[in-house]
């Protein structure tokens, strides 16, 4: 469908982030606004101080644990549509994090999606990404890149199962850093396929791993590896940790380790061997190259925005395929930094 | 050529040298000699001649994807790497099924190396239609090696290490093996693998004998006269072993150091055949050894050895004969030891290269404390006393010989950055830097990991952590309140260094809890210091 030039854009530019005139919302706002829509719980999504929100209904345990239990929040199931001043809204999985949400917004200038931050591969620990169509999509652009490009996940597992196992029979313990939203409680689903040994997890961790748990997401039985009393050993034991953790005097406490870390930004062995890591696990909740390229093609949009990471190249190798598209620029750009 | 490739990401997903070593060595156990030879040849920093440069691996890579270049330049700017940003954009083609997978010594001899000789045009079809079966690692390491720019992180020991794993051979035969010239030939592998001795064999130097630090009075040894009594000399401590003609000069790192010193090469062209001896390769002039700085000169130095020579002579000054006409005596007493060696070297001596390390007299152990207050004037490190009746030992083992080190220089620094350690220590912030007064500001000076107990490391971390003025990624620039008296064994000028001096082995000997920074020392004081050691 060609774009309808005379249209206003259903979403603007502003510095508070994306804004809907029409509905009167901003769409993950980085500062204070009267109504924000939240695409997903990580903080260079979900920002407090808003007067309202609105978020899919699996992902309101997680914003409250952020922002507290006392914030106006308001759950919407997935693919339930709400009438909002001159646009209708509707929320869609987007299989990046548990409740993770793309926006699909109909108004007078067209069908918008912005489809937040969005992986394709299957996640047991959240609902699968739907693609949705429209006019105008706005896309991540995290890894836009044809250098990423994700194995398939129960490869990584193995890797994982593998490492740890391997540490355990020399009785070191294996620390994984990990974002505390969504790879934790992904690793955590996934290894409960295979075993119901106990893991670890930092103590930071535990609000986030019950907001999943409360949602039904099965995992491995966890740990506070704070809350242990001074001495216990951790030898051969896995300890999730989110990456701040790491050089902080708590890591003493674990003893003998290896220590690994999951993510797409560990594709790069520059950026492995430059993190120095005793291992990278390329495990990422994002879309990889062919899955940006994939889903651009099934919203069948005739315009695309890029943003967050590598949104130039991945804008203008889409524009070379003949498409409309544009950069969003955002106030957060550690690239894959949540990754 | 999987096997291969495996093994490089064995070493490159680790950073346990044991792991490394680990894989190594089980690649030795099992991959084809042929294969072992072209690993060894890789492993130990070889490289093949650069065939075919990266703009056209950057050009193939556009052909066999469609991408366009730019994006793939884009990439380049992400990775930092050619060879690796093709593999991984290559990664999007299929992997053609092979049924005959080739070993890594035919890639090398039979593909990788012809391409040599080929038109580009040919080079391009070749190489597209080689990466095709590969999987990603695999095209990164034969990508790696055809621009001529394999690198695997390990040391030439690591290797060393895992060969002897493998093949069960002592540590020192392995090294030896692996010196000079030698072509990664089946043949090569199986001889440097074998347990029968080998011409190689006969540089084998043995195995060191250490002393250890005198921590208790001098008088408890007894008496004076049952033990030799040297200087110690500051310099790189050696085995000079000449069997069957040649003559190999060994470091105690053992590394063969031969071809750094040709005059000490030589001067032992002069000794029977059949001879090991140990000593302390010296920078020398005068009569007068000359500070470890000036022999650093001669290390690492691969060109212009005998412009050096001139610059930085050397000598041999030897402690001790471990073979003899090819009988190994390192069991015979030290005494006797001496007289064979005094034998030896009063024929040999006449170039003033060889020299023996002089026996210092004395009749006290007062009378020696009174020499060791000399050390610094005379060049020397201290003492070493050595049991007359002591054999030649191997490694470190007390009873037998002690060093008795002059006290280290001592300045008091004010500690300025700190940043955490490694291993162990990742998580503590232990390794700083120091500095001294210059101009009203403190200017580095040392950077210095060990002296401190556990809890003075504990307490130093919860206060660096309060008191962090600046960051610079690990780097944490603290309040300058805290003094500490540093040690350090020598002390030299650099111009590499922002004070212009070097100092050598720092260590904190104390936390001086009792002086304020501003009367910690200046870099004025340090210079005198260069000066007093005649830098």
């Amino acid at each position: 469908m060609p774009r309808r030039r005379n249209e206003p854009d259903v979403l603007i530019e502003t510095p508070d982030g994306l804004f809907c005139e029409a509905g009167g919302f901003h769409i993950d706002p980085w500062n204070p606004v009267p109504k924000a829509v939240i695409t997903h719980a990580h903080g260079d999504h979900a920002r407090p101080g808003s007067a309202a929100y609105l978020c899919a209904g699996p992902g309101a345990g997680l914003l409250r644990r952020r922002f507290g239990s006392d914030t106006p929040i308001e759950p919407l199931p997935y693919g339930r549509p709400l009438r909002i001043g001159g646009v209708t809204v509707s929320l869609h999985p987007a299989g990046h994090v548990l409740g993770s949400a793309q926006v699909r917004i109909e108004g007078a200038g067209g069908i918008w999606v912005v489809a937040g931050d969005y992986k394709r591969a299957a996640d047991p620990s959240c609902a699968a990404f739907e693609p949705v169509r429209c006019d105008t999509f706005v896309t991540e652009s995290t890894f836009g890149l044809p250098i990423y490009r994700w194995d398939d996940t129960a490869t990584l597992m193995a890797d994982i199962a593998g490492w740890w196992q391997s540490n355990a029979s020399e009785g070191r313990s294996s620390v994984l850093f990990c974002y505390a939203i969504g790879k934790a409680q992904r690793v955590l689903a996934e290894l409960a396929r295979d075993t119901d040994r106990p893991a670890f997890v930092h103590g930071m961790m535990l609000p986030m791993i019950e907001a999943y748990a409360d949602e039904g997401v099965a995992m491995l039985p966890v740990r506070s590896a704070t809350d242990q009393p001074r001495g216990t050993s951790f030898a051969a034991e896995l300890i999730l940790a989110p990456l701040m953790a790491r050089g902080t005097p708590w890591m003493r406490r674990l003893g003998s380790h290896s220590d690994g870390f999951a993510s797409g930004l560990m594709r790069v062995r520059g950026v492995r061997r430059q993190r120095a890591f005793d291992r990278g696990f390329v495990l990422s909740d994002h879309a990889d190259w062919p899955a940006l390229l994939q889903t651009i093609d099934e919203t069948g949009a005739t315009r695309v925005l890029a943003t967050h990471g590598h949104a130039d190249p991945l804008a203008r190798y889409l524009r070379e395929q003949g498409m409309d598209t544009g950069v969003i620029r955002t106030a957060w750009e550690g690239e894959g930094a949540e990754d | 050529m999987i096997r291969f490739a495996r093994l490089f990401d064995a070493i490159d997903s680790t950073t346990s040298t044991n792991a490394k070593v680990a894989a190594m060595a089980r690649y030795f156990a099992e991959a084809p000699p042929a294969d072992a030879a072209w690993a060894v040849f890789f492993l130990t920093g070889r490289r093949l001649k650069r065939l075919v440069p990266y703009a056209a691996i950057h050009d193939w890579t556009m052909a066999a994807t469609g991408l366009p270049s730019w994006i793939i330049e884009e990439s380049y700017s992400v990775v930092g790497d050619g060879a690796e940003t093709a593999a991984l954009v290559l990664d999007q083609l299929p992997i053609v099924e092979n049924t005959a997978p080739l070993p890594l010594a035919a890639w090398v001899e039979e593909r990788i190396l012809s391409l040599k000789t080929m038109d580009p045009e040919v080079q391009r079809a070749r190489v597209m239609a080689w990466w095709a079966p590969l999987d990603r690692l695999q095209r990164f390491v034969l990508l790696k090696m055809i621009t001529g720019e394999l690198r695997v992180g390990v040391s030439q020991t690591l290797v060393v290490r895992a060969l002897a794993q493998a093949s069960g051979l002592p540590v020192a035969t392995v090294a030896a093996r692996l010196m000079g010239d030698w072509t990664p030939t089946p043949e090569w592998f199986v001889s440097l693998a074998s347990t029968e001795p080998t011409d190689d064999d006969l540089s084998r130097p043995y195995p060191f004998f250490l002393a250890s630090p005198l921590e208790e009075e001098v008088a408890t040894l007894g008496d004076p006269g049952e033990w030799l009594l040297e200087w110690k000399w500051d310099g790189i401590r050696a085995q000079l072993v000449k069997r069957g003609g040649a003559i190999h000069l060994w470091s105690r790192g053992e590394e063969i150091i031969t071809h750094r010193f040709p005059e000490i090469v030589a001067a032992a062209t002069h000794l029977p055949d059949g001879t090991v001896l140990d000593g302390e390769v010296l920078a020398f002039r005068d009569d007068r050894p000359l500070p470890f700085s000036a022999l650093q000169q001669r290390i690492g130095r691969q060109k212009q050895v005998a412009q050096m020579a001139r610059a930085v002579p050397v000598v041999f000054m030897t402690y001790d004969i471990l073979e003899q006409d090819g009988q190994d005596i390192r069991q015979l007493p030290l005494r006797e030891r001496r007289e064979r060696l005094n034998g030896l070297l009063q024929a040999a001596a006449a170039t003033g290269v060889l020299r023996r390390s002089p026996v210092v007299a004395t009749a006290t152990w007062d009378e020696l404390a009174g020499l060791r207050r000399e050390s610094r004037d005379r060049g020397v490190e201290g003492l070493m006393l050595k049991r007359s009746s002591s054999a030649y030992g191997v490694g470190r083992k007390r009873g037998d010989w002690w060093k008795w080190k002059i006290e280290p220089y001592t300045i008091d620094a004010v500690l300025i950055y700190a940043q955490p350690g490694s291993g162990k220590r990742a998580s503590l912030l232990t390794d700083y830097t120091f500095g001294v007064w210059h101009e009203g500001e403190l200017v580095p000076i040392a950077k210095a990991y060990s002296g401190l107990s556990n809890e003075e490391i504990g307490e130093m971390d919860r206060w660096i952590r309060r008191h962090t003025v600046e960051r610079f990624g690990p780097v944490r620039h603290v309040q300058p309140v805290h003094v500490f008296e540093l040690g350090f064994e020598g002390i030299a000028r650099s111009p590499r260094h922002r004070s212009g001096i070097a100092v050598r082995f720092p260590r904190m000997l104390r936390w001086r809890k009792d002086k304020p920074a501003a009367e910690a020392d200046t870099l004025e004081n340090v210079q005198r210091l260069l000066e007093s050691a005649g830098g």
